[in-house]
């Protein structure tokens, strides 16, 4: 069975990074990328070219992003009955607390800070993995949902 | 009453669990895990509200870094004291994880509908116990940012 991440960034660098981390780690992880929050939202909801998109088990989620930004996404995410139950994981280079905050407010499910090194970024997917992937209870994949 | 920087060397965990074996449990496992972390314990949801809210014996609770809750309590369950922590706009933003016995598909979906933050099961076996409290710590208290306490006044 495969796992379906959504990462909603738009650095092609760290993208990559985290497509190799995440090979590295959890071979069952089926990663989809997002490159701003449109693209994101219309994955989601499965319009246009993303008709036949999996519903993800979980969405990684950056904040500066073009067109629409991460903190429009999680609010579209977080006022639908649908998607909302999609754990969604905050994962941005921003340490201010008003970001913080504010991404609590609108129930992301966890905060996380992008460290700079690839070997600290590496290991902060494999804890998102040992934790989110492992540990956690995740909602069941429905026909319906 | 503790002073601000006393209160910020310390991790608050509330615990909302009525198991008493549990508690003892959790209490062992974090002492284990992170001396930093001081638990406190609510034994159903009425005395978790009054807690949150800082009511009656409560007055001086601190806000809670993380809540770990339990769903199947007596006087008021955890549904109902998760239904209010997300509902409150001053409470909703503390990182609430579901910790129960319950594996069933309906309470893990109601809860990730509620806005649980996360959704972990018990397990029967102590040390996959004392395991599953060692990865909370790691990722919730060790990873994850949370919301500054200070950024509450």
């Amino acid at each position: 069975m495969s796992i379906q991440v959504l990462l909603v960034e738009d650095s092609p660098g760290d993208v990559r990074l985290t497509r190799e981390a995440f090979r590295d780690i959890n071979a069952a992880v089926r990663l989809h990328v997002a490159s701003d929050g449109v693209e994101a939202m219309a994955f989601l909801r499965h319009e246009g070219a993303y008709a036949d998109s999996p519903r993800p088990d979980l969405t990684l989620l950056d904040l500066n992003l073009p067109r629409m930004d991460g903190r429009e996404v999680l609010a579209c995410i977080k006022a639908d009955h649908v998607l909302r139950t999609i754990p969604t994981v905050v994962l941005t280079t921003s340490d201010a607390q008003s970001d913080i905050a504010r991404s609590y407010q609108l129930q992301a499910n966890c905060y996380l800070t992008k460290p700079a090194k690839y070997d600290d970024f590496a290991a902060l997917l494999q804890s998102v993995n040992d934790f989110w992937l492992t540990r956690a209870q995740l909602p069941q994949q429905r026909a319906s949902a | 009453m503790k002073s601000p920087e006393e209160n910020n060397q310390f991790l608050n965990v509330l615990l909302v669990e009525d198991s008493p074996g549990d508690v003892r449990l959790t209490q062992e496992a974090f002492r284990e895990a992170n001396l930093a972390v001081r638990l406190h314990v609510a034994n159903d949801g009425v005395q978790a509200m009054a807690f949150l809210r800082q009511e009656g014996a409560y007055v001086e609770a601190p806000r809670p870094d993380l809540t770990l809750l339990d769903l199947n309590m007596p006087k008021m369950d955890g549904r109902q004291v998760l239904a209010q922590i997300k509902a409150d706009d001053v409470l909703k933003t503390i990182p609430t994880v579901i910790l129960t016995t319950s594996a069933a598909d309906d309470d893990i979906a109601k809860c990730y509908q509620l806005q649980a933050n996360c959704y972990l099961t018990k397990p029967v076996q102590l040390d996959a116990f004392e395991n599953l409290v060692k990865s909370v710590n790691d990722f919730w208290l060790a990873k994850a940012r949370l919301p500054n306490r200070q950024a509450e006044d």
